[in-house]
């Protein structure tokens, strides 16, 4: 990566213009348009997209939001869909149907929904046949499009429509998956999970690295929705931040089997910083609900101790 | 200089695959359509054509990733049965409305439950309303042929749509016949080269396809797709013409065999035509004034053209390879009947349920139909208007 400037960054062409309908404070597209501004002045690209808030949002006939060529196909096909995009180019390059000298990147886009549950197939397919893509995931741990229900992302306790918490419910009862992990064991040459820090480094660091990899690369972008969490849309800077400090949401790369942990917190926040900030978590402070959060901390430690081994391996 | 040869249905549709040498073919297996991948990827394993084959994990991902190859710009195919024809309904739709002019060899297989392997028409009647060109084919002749002329229609401009090209399996996939095949060089100049006016992989002139679109678009983009579905009649009329040129083989929306004096008529799709054929010519011998009005165009339903078929004779058995649960009949009964009711044709017709899941059908059927067509005419026999054919009782 060149040297990197937040504000020279920023000042780069939007590949994603404004005008699009999504909801002030919404992660995904800031999670966008950071992928984006990671591909090289000159290169073309072809976005794919999983249907979901960000599809419906930036496409709605007659207008588009997206500057390069894009695809929506349905809400379980983002991986096959571009692995056929990426296809045909290879078969049209190869005919000399294409300048010579032009480049595509293909780089899709999934909610969590689209990618860890319905269209966990079709991307796993897609990983496995190393199209050269990426395919990102915006993670916002529901089904927040069709209204927060719960995904297999979703973490536990989490209060969601259909896991409400009730006087019998604490809200959702299983852990969320860990699907960087997943796509990791596919053996395919990049995968990295990354959140929103002050200057976008990282994220702007693996982005680019995930489109210049040749391959199937995956990125899992945690990103907030202030709808489906409940947070002051003013605060979402410090949810990431609170997530990554607390080591809920770590920030990693596995680049060709390699695992590195490309942040670590000087000290690592107790797990209520993070969920205290946000509305689906409320239950989890009432009095008599302590267990709750002691098992929660449990199973943040589980996995980062689990993290860190795999990045000691040489 | 056409070549003959002896060949499956199967490796007749491959070999005009190989011909046509398109861009991209996702493929996943199944039984009976298994081995046009198959073959296929022989042709690219030995270097005769240099399709880019995309090995899909699943029916479904196989038509997704075939809609993304064809607005890529790519010339695209893909071949399926059955339940992946079923697995692939949403995508089918989709492919239709996004207005891809794909290509799909239906080896056309019956649907679970109870599962089964064999022949009947429930995939692709399935399909009925998903907006693609359906074509059906008698035998392997007609699926080679049927095939050449899959992309020609397709990509017209007035048309753009997908196009499925039906033949029966096993019947007609796995049967060995004798088949008349065109010089490589003529299909490729037939067919010609893939030249899309919008893509994705157009440099500087870039394109979104799949919008989300509020009730003020939605209903005119359903009447677009629905007039180029119209427009598709007389466009495959047109190529079948050019096709008759380089092969000297007649192809309409469907073929009357002896039906201008007939009195009774069976009108029926894919390879049961043939017995239906045979049956006619042995009833004809004995005076009987029969015939066979045998589909090849089912989408679009070539209503008015049928009805006009049908005016002069009594009787009409119309032959479905197919239920389709309604307690009314089957697709082809349904629409049929339609046909004949709006065009103001009013002729006895029944409608026969025959050959599901491989089912054999055979001359001594028809003989048995026509008969009791005739009956019901002659005598006025009570006849059960939407009945099973060979049934255990």
């Amino acid at each position: 990566m060149s040297n990197y400037n937040l504000k020279e960054m920023m000042n780069k062409p939007e590949r994603l213009a404004p005008g699009h309908r999504m909801c002030a404070g919404c992660g995904a597209t800031i999670g966008v348009r950071a992928v984006l501004r990671a591909l090289h002045e000159g290169d073309y690209a072809v976005i794919g997209n999983a249907t979901g808030c960000l599809e419906v949002s930036s496409f709605m006939y007659p207008y588009t939001a997206w500057e390069d060529s894009y695809i929506h196909n349905a809400f379980e096909n983002a991986g096959a869909t571009l692995s056929g995009v990426e296809t045909a180019y290879r078969a049209l390059k190869k005919r000399g149907k294409l300048p010579e000298d032009v480049t595509y990147k293909f780089i899709t886009f999934g909610g969590d929904g689209g990618t860890y549950d319905i269209g966990f197939q079709s991307l796993s397919g897609a990983m496995e046949r190393g199209h050269d893509m990426v395919y990102v995931c915006y993670d916002n741990g529901a089904y927040m499009n069709t209204g927060i229900q719960r995904s297999s992302a979703t973490p536990m306790y989490a209060d969601t429509t259909t896991t409400p918490v009730g006087s019998k419910s604490n809200g959702k009862m299983q852990n969320r998956k860990d699907l960087a992990s997943i796509i990791a064991d596919h053996d395919v040459p990049y995968v990295a999970q990354t959140t929103f820090t002050s200057d976008f480094k990282d994220l702007h660091r693996k982005a680019e690295k995930a489109i210049y990899t040749e391959g199937a690369c995956f990125l899992n972008i945690m990103t907030p929705c202030p709808r489906g969490w409940r947070y002051e849309t003013s605060d979402i800077m410090k949810i990431c931040k609170l997530a990554v400090d607390t080591c809920y949401w770590p920030m990693f790369e596995v680049d060709h089997g390699k695992w590195t942990l490309t942040y670590e917190p000087k000290k690592k926040l107790p797990i209520e910083d993070f969920l205290r900030e946000q509305g689906r978590f409320k239950h989890l402070f009432k009095k008599g609900n302590e267990d709750l959060l002691e098992q929660f901390q449990k199973e943040v430690d589980r996995r980062w101790e689990d993290l860190q081994f795999k990045c000691s391996r040489a | 200089m056409a070549k003959r040869d002896r060949m499956s249905g199967n490796e007749a549709v491959a070999y005009a695959i190989r011909q046509i040498n398109p861009d991209v073919m996702p493929a996943f297996p199944i039984t009976p359509s298994t081995e046009i991948p198959q073959m296929v990827s022989t042709y690219i394993a030995n270097g005769e054509v240099d399709t880019e084959f995309i090995p899909v994990e699943s029916e479904h991902s196989a038509m997704s990733a075939a809609i993304g190859a064809e607005a890529a710009g790519a010339r695209t195919l893909t071949a399926t049965s059955s339940a992946g024809l079923a697995l692939m309904w949403e995508e089918l739709l989709l492919a239709a409305s996004n207005r891809m002019p794909l290509a799909l060899a239906l080896v056309n297989r019956t649907l679970s439950g109870p599962i089964n392997i064999n022949c009947d028409h429930t995939d692709g009647m399935g399909a009925r309303d998903t907006g693609w060109i359906q074509i059906y084919s008698e035998n392997n002749q007609e699926a080679y042929d049927n095939f050449v002329q899959a992309y020609p229609i397709a990509e017209n401009k007035n048309v753009h749509l997908p196009i499925m090209i039906c033949q029966d399996g096993f019947i007609t996939s796995h049967a060995v016949e004798n088949i008349e095949l065109l010089e490589d060089a003529a299909v490729k100049a037939f067919v010609g080269e893939y030249e899309p006016e919008e893509f994705l992989l157009n440099p500087g002139k870039p394109i979104a396809v799949g919008p989300y679109s509020v009730s003020n678009y939605a209903m005119e983009a359903r009447k677009n797709q629905e007039l180029a579905l119209e427009n598709a009649k007389e466009v495959i009329l047109q190529v079948a013409a050019e096709y008759e040129k380089i092969s000297g083989r007649k192809y309409g929306l469907f073929e009357a065999y002896k039906t201008e004096d007939a009195d009774y008529i069976m009108l029926i799709m894919g390879s049961a035509a043939g017995t239906a054929k045979q049956a006619v010519d042995d009833l004809r011998a004995q005076g009987k004034k029969v015939g066979v009005l045998k589909l090849r165009v089912f989408r679009p339903f070539p209503a008015k053209e049928i009805a006009e078929a049908l005016k002069n004779c009594k009787a009409v058995a119309i032959m479905d390879r197919c239920e389709s649960y309604n307690g009314n009949g089957a697709a082809l009964g349904s629409e049929v009947s339609a046909a004949l009711f709006r065009n103001k044709v009013m002729i006895s017709a029944v409608n026969y349920i025959y050959g599901l899941a491989g089912r054999d059908f055979t001359v001594t059927d028809v003989y048995r139909i026509f008969d009791e067509l005739e009956q019901a005419e002659l005598n006025g026999t009570e006849v059960e208007q939407y009945q099973y054919v060979g049934l255990r009782k």
